[in-house]
């Protein structure tokens, strides 16, 4: 038996700007075992809650994550309206339907352009990328950041998204879809890819269920979750269906999410097509809130749970906020087991590990 | 299955014009939305200090008696907030980005020497008339006695 030796891996990825650190234990060039150890950028952000009040909290949780900077906002409003008991204008409903899809496009797609720069692929990473500028020139044309979106606030939204910027984003999203499809020819046909991603880093149904997997990454091992089922924003108003896989590897995650790229420009269209004409955006909210909530948003990386407990007063009591990469580690630590040290690079990605936003 | 098949992209791509742009020779475009920087159109301020108060990051001061409002650029996250809560709307979120600096220092916005002098008289005026009402408040409570 060859000898074990342990390799530490991290904070730094070649590809990706997360710090996660792993102590490989490898034999010869084999992974038998991957420990997980992060807590290099934690921010206390939860802990904020006692010198921010409930509407400036709103600021600060979306600034968890930039890149599903608008869905954290979303989560937080959402579950400080159902305190209050407030229902938001429809139009709010399809205005937040609209903006957290752009910011799922914007996602994947960066995780592609991460995925292909992590295989060796330097065009197609700056192919994804430059189709993905398309989407921040949008969310910069209708909220004005290219990222941090600022436009929840309890009870609604604060601003419009008109008429002619609607159809500028349906144009814009048929140029994307027509760009995508010549992409996904190359992540999904092409030779060399396939060679670095089938059957690597397989996690099957079983584990991906005991372990507790969520997102793109549970989807792709055949878990079906999707927090949008549940009924938030506009998503009862959508016909869609979660897109899953059984294989469970690489390739799999990889088709999860172009699937989910195509599903979102669709729901974009039926959203545009029914958004009610209202000029209403925000319910107003009298008070402070007291009483708490447990809402469940399905991030561009998976299920986002976001408890609040507030007791009428200006400052919410508790925010706990568990995001997707939290759960995904473990999935994530099982799924080295048995690798080759060469992989481990390209297979941290395939879980578009965010830790900033895990470590909050 | 194929092989090379992103080759006629990359291909096409070396004969296209670069999708990005020259900045900073060729000044960046933004579109009317963009949440860039934070302006006041001061003298308009009434110095509720509304803003100091809803904003996230504390950037912001007042002095209602100097008529400034402070911002340190350098800790303000282009949230709007203040923009929204301000009473007299005299706050707007401007295009262009904050320009880097060497030294992280906040700039003061002070309200013109005319505004200055008509506010610190209506002061004096609110002050002289609560003076005036104190006293014939107490003149009427020694008649009584
Ligand atoms: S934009 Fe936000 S951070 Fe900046 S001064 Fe206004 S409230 Fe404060
Ligand atoms: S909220 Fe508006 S009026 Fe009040 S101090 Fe701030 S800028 Fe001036």
């Amino acid at each position: 038996m060859a000898k074990k030796s342990v390799i530490p891996y991290g904070p730094q990825h070649p590809v990706l700007p997360e710090p996660i650190h792993l102590d490989l234990v490898v034999e010869d060039e084999k992974v038998v075992e991957a420990i997980p150890s992060i807590g290099f950028i934690h921010r206390g952000l939860e802990s904020l809650v006692d010198k921010r009040d409930f509407n400036q909290m709103t600021y600060v949780a979306e600034r968890t994550c930039g890149i599903c900077s608008f869905q954290h906002g979303m989560g937080y409003c959402e579950a400080v309206e159902h305190i209050f008991g407030v229902e938001i204008p429809e139009r709010a409903k399809f205005l937040r339907t609209i903006w957290a899809e752009l910011g799922r496009m914007h996602s994947h797609l960066l995780w592609l352009g991460l995925l292909a720069d992590g295989f060796g692929f330097e065009n197609l990473f700056y192919q994804c990328w430059r189709i993905r500028e398309k989407i921040l020139d949008m969310q910069e044309m209708t909220s004005g950041g290219r990222l941090i979106f600022s436009v929840n606030t309890i009870g609604g939204v604060l601003k419009d998204i008109p008429a002619d910027m609607l159809r500028t984003i349906l144009s814009t999203i048929d140029e994307v879809e027509a760009e995508l499809k010549t992409v996904q020819k190359t992540f999904l046909n092409d030779y060399t890819v396939q060679t670095r991603l089938k059957g690597v880093g397989v996690l099957t149904q079983d584990q991906a269920h005991d372990l507790g997997c969520a997102g793109p990454f549970g989807r792709a091992s055949g878990i079906n979750t999707d927090m949008r089922k549940l009924g938030y924003a506009a998503y009862p108003y959508i016909d869609f269906e979660p897109i899953i896989s059984s294989d469970g590897d690489s390739y799999a995650r990889c088709e999860c999410r172009i699937g989910e790229l195509f599903q979102s420009m669709d729901i974009l269209r039926q959203a545009i097509a029914k958004i009610p004409n209202e000029t209403d955006l925000a319910t107003p909210v009298k008070g402070n809130p007291n009483g708490e909530y447990f809402m469940r948003v399905e991030q561009p990386r998976g299920e986002a749970v976001y408890y609040v407990k507030a007791n009428g007063k200006p400052y919410v009591e508790r925010l706990r906020i568990r995001t997707p990469t939290f759960a995904n580690l473990p999935g994530l630590c099982e799924m080295l087991k048995n690798t080759e040290l060469a992989d481990i690079g390209l297979l941290i990605l395939t879980i578009d590990p965010c830790i900033s936003c895990t470590e909050r | 299955m194929s092989v090379m098949n992103f080759a006629p992209e990359a291909l096409k791509n070396l004969f296209k014009k670069p999708v990005t742009t020259g900045y900073p020779f060729v000044p960046a475009e933004y579109p009317e939305r963009s949440r860039g920087h934070i302006e006041i159109s001061i003298d308009d301020c009434i110095s509720c200090g509304m803003c100091v108060r809803c904003c996230p990051c504390g950037t912001l001061s007042v002095d209602r008696i100097k008529g400034t409002w402070t911002i340190d650029r350098y800790d303000c996250i282009a949230c709007g907030y203040c923009v929204t809560k301000c009473p007299k709307k005299c706050l707007f979120m401007k295009q262009g980005y904050q320009e880097p600096g060497a030294e992280k220092a906040s700039v003061t916005y002070t309200k013109s020497p005319e505004v200055l002098a008509a506010e610190a008289k209506k002061r004096e005026e609110a002050a002289a008339k609560a003076a005036a009402a104190k006293a014939a408040k107490a003149a009427a409570a020694a008649e009584k006695n």
